[in-house]
């Protein structure tokens, strides 16, 4: 491991494991009083248990069960998602795209991770991973394969590469057959992976 | 010209796992995470100096480290760059004393606030849109920052040179190639842009597939 010192890359005078690493930053930062370990702790709750898809699939649930929600989301989303309490780091300009029957969409950022924070929490691994960021704007129907979904030929698909401060949330289409349930009911069938558009509503076929 | 994070449209990646779906697939990670805002909680950096940092890795660790591992070098680097952390302190992973900036360091009582509060940035202070939707445009070639030689920017290489047609309007944005290098927030009219994936790929995409990005006035052209 290269411990000697560069200038320009400071970082490698920490130590080779991670774990490790982490913990000495934080400790040097602690004893500088520049971090509250507390403070990090509840940073680590929020996005567990407060902050994920669930805020997501509320949207979702509710554009599909109310036009007049929809219709106004489509148009200006941030006053509503304000309301909803769902405004936020990382979310501060949201975008709605929704999937119909013609167009499918999905959401990558190929420069980063950049993602919806207060709509789905922290991205899981796939989404960062160099796979999915590099293939998906090039071949996005193998992708969705490899996901399980196959599209149809006939079907286009707009794939979102994330490039400034604007995030996008996909509405995947609402699957027949439930017209009779409630917003909770429907909530259940919308995943993380549709909200980016790697997943159809539970229930939906391509 | 490029960097190694630039690497949409790139050959040889394999498949993607979706069984690595974990948002924290170590404590660590969550660690890693929670220590990245915290620190950024400072001020002492932005959000485009951040993911420069990150960009600037050399290739050969951007590569071998996994995705928190980079957040937590580049938050390295920067707390030195700036003066925060010394190289010493780094090594021995401790402390010679209490910072200038402790007064600044975030509160567990004050993270809901922090975190719902964000960091807008969008600008009402810009040059006027030059650009509507359904007009014809051309991005900038080659995909580079024009006032840093090796800087940041946003427009990856696989856009660069082709033409699209602008289909959102986002109003005005911080310009991340000049917010990254301390030369201010310039902020410039944003659009979403649609490109043919046929243009981008060739003929091995989907005639009618489409990417679209957000691109800043400044990289594009009329077309």
């Amino acid at each position: 491991m290269p411990h000697d010192h560069d200038p320009d890359h400071p970082h490698a005078l920490l130590p080779p494991d991670p774990a490790l690493r982490v913990k000495a930053l934080e400790t040097i930062l602690t004893e500088k009083g520049l971090i509250d370990p507390a403070a990090l702790d509840e940073i680590i709750d929020t996005y567990e248990h407060k902050i994920g898809p669930q805020n997501g699939a509320k949207v979702v649930a509710r554009m599909w069960s109310d036009p007049q929600f929809r219709a106004a989301m489509l148009d200006d989303p941030m006053p509503l998602l304000d309301d909803m309490g769902f405004y936020g780091r990382q979310g501060e300009h949201m975008v709605i795209v929704e999937n119909t029957p013609e167009v499918h969409n999905v959401v990558v950022c190929t420069l980063c991770s950049c993602y919806p924070w207060p709509l789905l929490g922290i991205p899981p691994g796939w989404y960062k991973s160099d796979a999915y960021r590099s293939r998906v704007v090039r071949e996005p129907r193998k992708v969705l394969a490899e996901f399980g979904v196959d599209l149809p030929e006939d079907k286009k698909v707009r794939v979102w590469d994330s490039t400034a401060e604007i995030r996008y949330l996909v509405v995947p289409e609402r699957p027949s057959g439930t017209d009779g349930l409630s917003e909770t009911e429907l909530e259940a069938l919308v995943s993380r992976d549709s909200m980016i558009g790697t997943a159809l509503a539970k229930g939906l076929k391509a | 010209m490029s960097r190694v994070h630039d690497m949409g449209g790139r050959y040889g990646d394999g498949a993607v796992d979706p069984s690595d779906s974990a948002t924290f697939a170590q404590d660590w990670h969550a660690r890693a995470m929670a220590l990245t805002l915290a620190a950024g909680a400072l001020g002492q950096w932005n959000i485009d100096v951040s993911r420069h940092a990150r960009e600037a890795l050399s290739p050969k660790d951007y590569s071998r480290f996994t995705y928190y591992e980079k957040w937590l070098a580049a938050m390295a680097d920067m707390l030195v760059h700036q003066g925060v952390v010394t190289p010493e302190e780094l090594s021995t992973g401790h402390a010679t004393g209490v910072s200038d900036l402790a007064s600044r360091a975030l509160k567990a009582d004050a993270v809901a606030g922090v975190l719902a509060k964000g960091s807008p940035y969008q600008r009402t202070d810009a040059e006027p849109a030059a650009f509507r939707p359904g007009d014809t445009v051309r991005t900038r070639r080659p995909a580079r920052n024009v006032m840093v030689t090796g800087g940041h920017t946003r427009l990856p290489s696989y856009a660069a040179g082709m033409p699209g047609q602008v289909v959102l309007r986002h109003g005005a944005h911080v310009l991340p190639d000049a917010n990254a290098h301390g030369q201010g927030e310039s902020p410039e009219p944003l659009y979403a842009v649609a490109f043919s994936a046929r243009d981008l790929w060739g003929d091995e995409a989907s005639v009618q597939d489409e990417v679209i990005l957000d691109l800043w006035q400044s990289y594009l052209e009329p077309a």
